[in-house]
């Protein structure tokens, strides 16, 4: 198979990958490593460079949408960034002394987290209550936009999720992913976020904590180019075309899907990453 | 003044030149990355590639100052990396932009917060 031939394959799977990401809404990143390489039987590093970048790509461009439209708490995530920007250095600085297998392993559990989590009821937290003295210190707490007019809310638990989002930075510069699953679990079940404010916010952080990440692997020369430009455009198109076809679909049976084919990538991981064939 | 999302005109105003930034940053990056990849195509698309044993990538493609002057040589595989990096730099440039916006509200806390961001994503892709 030559160059041309295998782009051409990398941008219909990357296309889907963004399709099914954005349609149900659990992003696209997490599933282009193991595609990359379980189908296409590349090196997880140069797999994870492609990934990085494919990430950086959907959650600006969709974050260009919702912070425009008042969903963003720009405080939120700035404030959180800190944490996720040294957990990503930290990530990446992690990739170069581990070996892929571990690399490998870890990936498959953080795949089977994710699809139990998409599984999960989420609970809308009722507002009201003391103010938070973190919170109320760091101006966290804000508004957005429904259909009953704009609703406030309040920030609570700051040092948990802070504590929360480095974690999330380590696993989005170790695997290459965004980690939203995580992101989102901080601010919605520690910080008590309203939900549409957490995966906004969420999107509004992936891209600075990806970028954090991707400039250490392009010095490191992850960043294969051949690769790189096809994973971004086809996400990147697959993701534009959800956000399009969105209210065409029912996402309960998507999801489901989805997370029966996360699940296969997770076992998939978990037996190359033991038996060493990565 | 309030909005919709009942946050003061002013920050308002900045989400909306956050969110264009970001959404130029994208288009810009993908249009070069597209050109590049097309260029890189057509001169090097029969060849057959072997991504399965890591091997680096040569000096011209792993830094900025290689990508800069291998794009001024038009070679496409650093036309395709300077895209990349045009997609990295665009989240950079948004805490830039917060910083500023944050300056203007005379809001130090998080002029403060938006520096130490910026500072570590300047590290990571000019030292790396």
């Amino acid at each position: 198979m030559n160059v041309l031939e295998l782009s051409v394959l990398i941008f219909g799977g990357a296309l889907a990958a963004g399709l099914l990401g954005s349609l149900t809404g659990l992003g696209g990143g997490i599933i282009i490593v193991p595609l990359l390489t379980l189908v296409f039987k590349v090196d997880i590093r140069y797999a994870i460079g492609a990934s990085l970048v494919s990430v950086i790509a959907t959650s600006s461009g969709a974050a260009a949408a919702y912070v425009k439209e008042g969903f963003t708490n720009v405080r939120v995530g700035m404030l959180l960034e800190v944490a996720t920007t040294v957990g990503a250095l930290t990530g990446a600085f992690v990739a170069g002394l581990v070996s892929p297998r571990v690399i490998a392993i870890i990936f498959g559990l953080v795949l089977l987290q994710s699809a139990w989590q998409t599984t999960r009821q989420r609970v809308e937290h009722v507002a009201g209550g003391v103010p938070d003295r973190v919170a109320t210190w760091l101006r966290l707490d804000s508004s957005y936009p429904t259909s009953d007019g704009p609703q406030h809310y309040q920030v609570r638990h700051v040092p948990l999720g802070f504590g929360i989002m480095y974690v999330a930075g380590i696993l989005s510069g170790l695997l290459g992913i965004g980690s939203g699953v995580v992101k989102v679990l901080a601010m919605d079940r520690a910080m008590r976020l309203p939900f549409k404010v957490s995966t906004t916010t969420s999107n509004f952080m992936i891209g600075v904590t990806a970028a954090a990440s991707a400039g250490v692997y392009l010095h490191r020369g992850y960043i294969d180019p051949g690769l790189a430009f096809p994973v971004m455009l086809g996400v990147l198109c697959g993701a534009l075309g959800g956000a399009r076809a969105l209210p065409n679909f029912k996402t309960p049976r998507l999801r489901l899907i989805f997370a029966t084919v996360v699940v296969v990538m997770a076992f998939e991981m978990l037996y190359n990453g033991i038996t060493g064939n990565i | 003044m309030t909005t919709a999302s009942g946050h003061p005109a002013s920050e308002e105003h900045v989400e909306q030149m956050v969110g264009n930034l970001l959404r130029i940053g994208v288009l810009v990056a993908a249009a070069v990355a597209l050109v590049g990849g097309i260029a890189f195509m057509t001169h090097h698309g029969s060849l057959v590639p072997d991504h399965s044993v890591f091997r680096g990538q040569p000096a011209m493609l792993s830094s900025l100052s290689g990508v800069i002057s291998g794009t001024l040589a038009l070679e496409p595989a650093a036309i395709v990396q300077l895209g990349i990096v045009l997609l990295i730099a665009t989240p950079v440039a948004r805490v830039l932009l917060t910083l500023v916006a944050f300056a203007v509200q005379r809001d130090w806390m998080y002029v403060l917060i938006s520096a130490i961001v910026l500072a570590l994503l300047t590290y990571s892709l000019i030292v790396g």
